[in-house]
């Protein structure tokens, strides 16, 4: 059973049991272009909700991925270090970024759902 | 999200811009695209392979009629030796000798006026500049209402060569009065990417029906200002008001080889003494980051014990480099090719190399003699 998630900053957030996998989504790939380099964070690493915990480059700028949710780092996506091109081929799947454990799980439950998020992008 | 005051300004093209699906931002007052629907590595690496068109009309066009030697004023290039038929590229000097922008001057075959292509962002500044520096001498008549249209590639010369026959025997920074697709043009063999290719200048009116004629050969992609960009940085060009600006002279910029012998000798042009006392403090150079992750504009270069000697002035990924790379000035001391660096990113050094430039080798089609 999984639950997705999704920031104003328009990062997504999937949970599935204790652990949640964080990337970017299909309209942020698509807003940076094409992706050249993927900096991630550090697993044992402790993020805030909205704190920076990744960057991602493409060819024209950097961006800063925020942490939805609070929680410590327990993995990250190694294959983005060689293959950034992974976030815009498959943003909400294969170019994931990272995983961790969630410090408060209302943190995640008071974001955007799927149709929350889809009726905010409309706005934009 | 904030709207934007400023009127912005749009090129003939516009409509297509839009058309071909163009993302479009504001640059250097106008509205221009960024990128097609491809994506800024796929025109990247199109123009490298193929051809790409790049619509250029914000630049400033124009005409210098009168004694065009009076040039020479507010450039240290050669104006009077240029012969019939060429291009050239020039520094704007202000009067301390530092650099008001970079441009591109001809002489066309037949014809006493000289025409120039100045910067965007800098081209109203840039012809009162000129037209007062020369007054009395030449006057200056600027045509911004043209459209500048350039085809940069390893195909564009067999792909012009269909709308303007004869047109492929040009050489690198020769220029011709040329009719293309039927419209009377200005065409030069020269460019921004280190591709051999073609800036064509146009009647603004006439602009459209050239590019559509250009895009409807199978070649040809549409190709944005951020491909333009890293194209130029690979090729090792200057982009100004980055790479060069009012605070450096030619010899800091590494631009000394666009300053004729004539003048040279003679140290007739503004801060002549400055720019030719051989030893600049601080020198343009190439940069190659080690790791996979690009040192942006601003990022400071530091040397290996953490002191701060210089500052990136342009910086990203090149597509076909598959590398990051970035323009930056160092102290003259750390100028060498090979010297290792470090760039600050993110508050971390990042190791780098001053590398020659350019990072791709250039492909001009230059006269077999």
């Amino acid at each position: 059973m999984s639950d997705v998630r999704y920031t104003d900053q328009h990062e997504w957030i999937r949970l599935e049991g204790d652990e949640a996998t964080i990337g970017i989504t299909k309209f942020a790939a698509e807003s940076l272009g094409d992706v050249v380099f993927v900096e991630l964070p550090a697993s044992g690493k402790t993020v805030k909700a909205g704190g920076e915990a990744a960057v991602v480059e493409s060819v024209k700028a950097a961006s800063d991925i925020y942490a939805p949710a609070g929680g410590t780092v327990t993995s990250v996506n190694a294959v983005l270090e060689k293959e950034p091109s992974k976030v815009n081929e498959d943003p909400e799947g294969a170019g994931w970024f990272f995983k961790m454990k969630l410090t408060d799980k209302a943190e995640f439950t008071k974001l955007m759902d799927t149709a929350a998020y889809a009726k905010f992008v409309e706005s934009l | 999200m904030t709207i934007a005051a400023e009127i912005l300004r749009r090129t003939p093209l516009y409509a297509l811009h839009l058309e071909l699906g163009g993302k479009m931002v504001p640059f250097a007052g106008y509205e221009m695209p960024v990128q097609y629907p491809a994506g800024i590595l796929k025109e990247h690496l199109h123009t490298r392979e193929k051809c790409g068109l790049f619509d250029v009309s914000h630049m400033g066009q124009g005409f210098l009629a009168g004694d065009s030697a009076a040039l020479e004023r507010v450039t240290p290039a050669d104006v009077a030796g240029l012969k019939e038929g060429m291009q050239r590229y020039g520094l704007l000097l202000n009067e301390a000798g530092t650099i008001k922008d970079d441009f591109m001057f001809s002489r066309l075959a037949g014809e006493s006026d000289l025409y120039l292509v100045v910067n965007a962002g800098t081209k109203e500044g840039d012809f009162a500049y000129i037209a007062e520096k020369l007054s009395g001498a030449a006057v200056l008549t600027p045509r911004f209402d043209r459209a500048l249209l350039a085809l940069q590639g390893p195909l564009a010369a067999q792909v012009l060569e269909r709308h303007s026959p004869g047109i492929s025997d040009l050489t690198f920074m020769k220029v011709v009065r040329a009719t293309i697709a039927g419209a009377p043009a200005i065409v030069s063999r020269t460019g921004y990417t280190g591709e051999d290719g073609f800036e064509i200048s146009l009647e603004g009116a006439d602009a459209e029906r050239v590019a559509r004629a250009l895009l409807g050969e199978s070649e040809v992609l549409p190709i944005g200002l951020g491909a333009r960009d890293s194209l130029r940085l690979e090729a090792g060009l200057c982009l100004y008001g980055h790479d060069i600006d009012e605070s450096r002279n030619p010899a800091e910029a590494n631009l000394m080889w666009s300053i004729g012998k004539r003048r040279k000798d003679a140290k007739d042009f503004p801060g002549a003494a400055a720019t030719l006392d051989g030893a600049p403090a601080i020198k343009r150079v190439g940069i190659r980051p080690e790791g996979r992750a690009p040192a942006r504009e601003g990022a400071e270069i530091a040397d290996k014990s953490g002191r701060i000697i210089g500052k990136v002035t342009s910086g990203g990924f090149g597509p076909s480099l598959n590398a990051p790379l970035a323009m930056g000035y160092v102290e003259s001391a750390f100028a060498a090719e090979g010297t290792p660096i470090d760039l600050m990113v993110r508050g971390k050094p990042l190791p780098a190399v001053i590398a020659p430039m350019p990072f791709v080798p250039h492909n001009y089609r230059r006269p077999t003699k």
